[in-house]
């Protein structure tokens, strides 16, 4: 036997919900498992060099991840087409189009795995997804069907993780065995929710590595997906209609969610340039936000030119706000709400036109 | 046009918006998220300016995903009420999420409580209004390019568009379609002029409405081109309403076109603007132009795919961005430039006899 076949992965969008579950499924038919190098300067570049100028970030990632791949000598591209995880809510509409995208953009590329995932057409669709996907590796049936059932068991253990509060790339580093639970425990004096979508808040390079930063400045950070799972599926009764993005959904769901039992001390959102869906998400967190003013809120935004700096300034300067408040708090003194947000809009709005002269 | 007098004999009285301006879409620069799509923002100053000649309710059309304009009727309306308005939002859905819910709508609307045949008739007259004002814009598209005098088109078209909104039952709308026809019909042509055809194809917003894509239309049609639209709003209407509602799959033929490069819908026009663009190269057109708002997903998507379907078709395709931004003369520019590669191209081609 020659050496095993290799699919590849590539580090961006679904990678970061489902890559444990995705290895897991190819490994045990004895497929190699690829994922494409953490994000570089290089990545980035070449990424934007193949995109439509008017994508978001994180799609111009994608096309870097893959060519990256595409380098590395893979014999087969993972691009599923994901329409539907759960329920009503579809992904944005570039997780629809992604591999056509990709095949359209990019030139010598191995080929693309891009089954369709759609669970809403029946409890027996998984298992579909996973033959149509295992037929291409091994004739053996059997050996599909135990796939199926480690990948959803491997899925299950990454999901029991990141629910008890460890970060998806840290769970991921747990299930493949580099360190335990204690070791990405973190005991800061503040916690804060970073909302936003998996792909960005886990990408360091492009989320200028906000989480780090955070537990450096001993502050904890609870992300979308620790949320429990009965808190995100609830019907929205603030909001007419349902999100038709899962992911956007998920996000709203979890704010909504911590301005009501306010277990956290802040909320930031962090959102990428030129995202679709996030304009809304963004503005409607914003509206909740201006109602209640318990809560202390910032919108970040990052693109290709994101510098490090800047980031590290206004969440400085965001967890000193909080801490001043809380200590006012503590002594009693009446927080004036309405000055404190203005002074915080401000500050924001002048970051925003600073940031453009820039760009 | 057609909905206001729908509206106005079912006894409200009607403000209907204003032709979107400048001040339309400073208003909604300033109050939307700076990331809305130019559509969003425009509505929102639509919004703006009718609420402040008075208006105390807002129809409107919802939609259902993956394009996320479904979502911004009642984000408009959380929105306009933090800015402090009072009104009441209107939202009609496609009828195939539940008659009932159209039919209760519609009740809250009828404050003079018509019979519903009269209703009925109402509906009637309007879709026939509709019909005869693309029809009158499709011979506009036609006549423009051949056109003697310039702009001699553009002025009896919104000659015959007056006559149209005085029109008020069926017998008038055909009286004014007719006379409509004939004013067109009779404006001095050169026949013997090089006609170029131009498709244009993209997000519906942008592309029916001449205000936000600087009437492009008219550029180009004055520039010599005949212009073919992808979208009407009767064809667009029939497929998305009454298709949707009856269990068919509208525009077909377009969706099969595309489906070689973008097997999945994925909202907005995205899929169509491909299947669109390989008509009309098969159909011996001379060039595409795609229209989108910045930041539209779907157009991004189909942008990303156009490259290589105009290769293997032989078409080119021009892109074009709008947004707030979008200034009429680099627009002519970029359109001059497109239209005079389309014309040498075409002469290399009768050159080299194919």
């Amino acid at each position: 036997m020659g050496r095993p076949i290799t699919v590849g992965i590539p580090r961006a969008f679904g990678f970061y919900l489902y890559y444990p579950m995705w290895k897991e499924f190819f490994e045990a038919l004895g497929v190699r498992v690829v994922a494409s190098s953490p994000t570089t300067r290089e990545i980035l570049d070449n990424g934007v060099r193949e995109t439509v100028s008017d994508a978001c970030v994180p799609l111009k990632l994608f096309h870097g991840h893959v060519q990256d791949l595409a380098d590395k000598d893979v014999d087969y591209l993972f691009i599923p087409r994901l329409v539907n995880m759960a329920r009503d809510a579809v992904f944005c509409p570039k997780f629809l189009g992604l591999p056509d995208m990709i095949r359209y953009s990019l030139d010598d590329l191995p080929p693309i795995i891009d089954v369709r995932i759609d669970l809403r057409k029946g409890k027996l669709e998984a298992l579909k997804i996973c033959y149509r996907v295992g037929s291409l590796f091994t004739k053996n049936i059997f050996k599909i069907y135990d796939a199926y059932n480690k990948s959803i068991s491997k899925f299950g253990s990454f999901k029991d993780l990141v629910k008890k509060g460890i970060g998806l790339t840290d769970a991921m580093k747990i299930l493949h065995g580099k360190g335990s639970e204690t070791d990405f425990k973190h005991n800061g004096e503040l916690t804060f929710a970073v909302l936003g979508y998996p792909y960005n808040i886990y990408d360091p390079y492009v989320s200028a590595d906000v989480i780090g930063k955070l537990h450096n400045m001993g502050v904890n950070v609870i992300t979308t997906e620790m949320i429990p799972d009965e808190v995100l599926n609830i019907d929205s009764p603030e909001f007419r209609k349902e999100a038709f993005w899962i992911l956007s959904h998920r996000a709203l769901k979890a704010a909504h969610y911590l301005f009501d039992t306010k277990s956290v001390d802040g909320i930031i959102h962090l959102t990428a340039f030129g995202c679709g869906p996030d304009f809304m998400v963004n503005k409607l967190i914003e509206l909740e936000a201006k109602k209640r003013t318990h809560m202390p809120f910032m919108s970040l935004m990052i693109d290709e030119q994101t510098g490090d700096a800047g980031v590290l300034t206004r969440l400085q300067a965001f967890v000193d706000m909080v801490k001043l408040r809380k200590a006012g708090e503590k002594e009693g003194v009446a927080w004036n709400e309405s000055s404190d947000l203005s002074l915080y809009g401000d500050v924001s709005h002048g970051y925003k036109t600073a940031a453009r002269a820039d760009g | 046009m057609v909905i206001r007098r729908l509206l106005e004999q079912m006894g409200n009285e009607v403000i209907a918006p204003l032709r979107p301006s400048q001040r339309t879409l400073d208003l909604g620069v300033r109050y939307s998220p700076e990331f809305a799509c130019l559509p969003y923002k425009l509505v929102t100053g639509t919004y703006i300016e009718s609420l402040e000649r008075g208006a105390d309710t807002i129809l409107t059309s919802g939609g259902v995903g993956p394009c996320r304009a479904g979502l911004y009727a009642p984000m408009h309306e959380a929105i306009l009420k933090d800015l402090g308005y009072d009104f009441e939002i209107i939202i009609i859905e496609p009828p195939s999420r539940g008659i009932g819910d159209i039919y209760r709508k519609l009740q809250k609307l009828n404050a003079d409580k018509l019979s519903w045949l009269a209703l009925l008739g109402l509906v009637r007259e309007g879709w026939a209004k509709v019909k005869a004002l693309d029809d009158l814009e499709r011979l506009s598209h036609y006549v423009r390019p051949r056109e003697i005098e310039k702009r001699s088109t553009t002025r009896v078209y919104q000659k015959t568009l007056s006559w149209m909104a005085e029109a008020n039952s069926i017998k008038e709308i055909k009286e004014a379609h007719e006379a409509g026809v004939a004013a067109l019909k009779g404006i001095p042509q050169d026949p013997e002029r090089d006609i170029l055809k131009i498709g244009i194809v993209g997000e519906i917003y942008v592309v029916l409405e001449p205000s936000a894509n600087l009437e492009l239309e008219e550029i180009l049609g004055e520039l010599g081109a005949e212009v073919d639209r992808s979208i009407f709003l009767t064809g667009w209407t029939m497929d998305n309403a009454v298709a949707d509602a009856m269990r068919l799959t509208g525009g077909r033929s377009v969706k099969r076109a595309a489906k070689e490069y973008l097997p999945e819908m994925i909202g907005g026009h995205g899929q169509d603007s491909i299947g669109h663009t390989i008509i009309y190269a098969k159909d011996g057109f001379d060039g595409v132009i795609q229209l989108s708002p910045f930041t539209c997903i779907p157009e991004i998507v189909a942008m990303s795919i156009l490259p290589k379907v105009s290769k293997d078709y032989d078409i080119p395709v021009l892109s074009i961005v709008l947004d707030e931004q979008t200034g009429k003369a680099g627009l002519t520019t970029r359109v001059e430039a497109f239209v005079d590669l389309l014309y040498r191209r075409r002469r290399q081609r009768l050159e080299a006899g194919i």
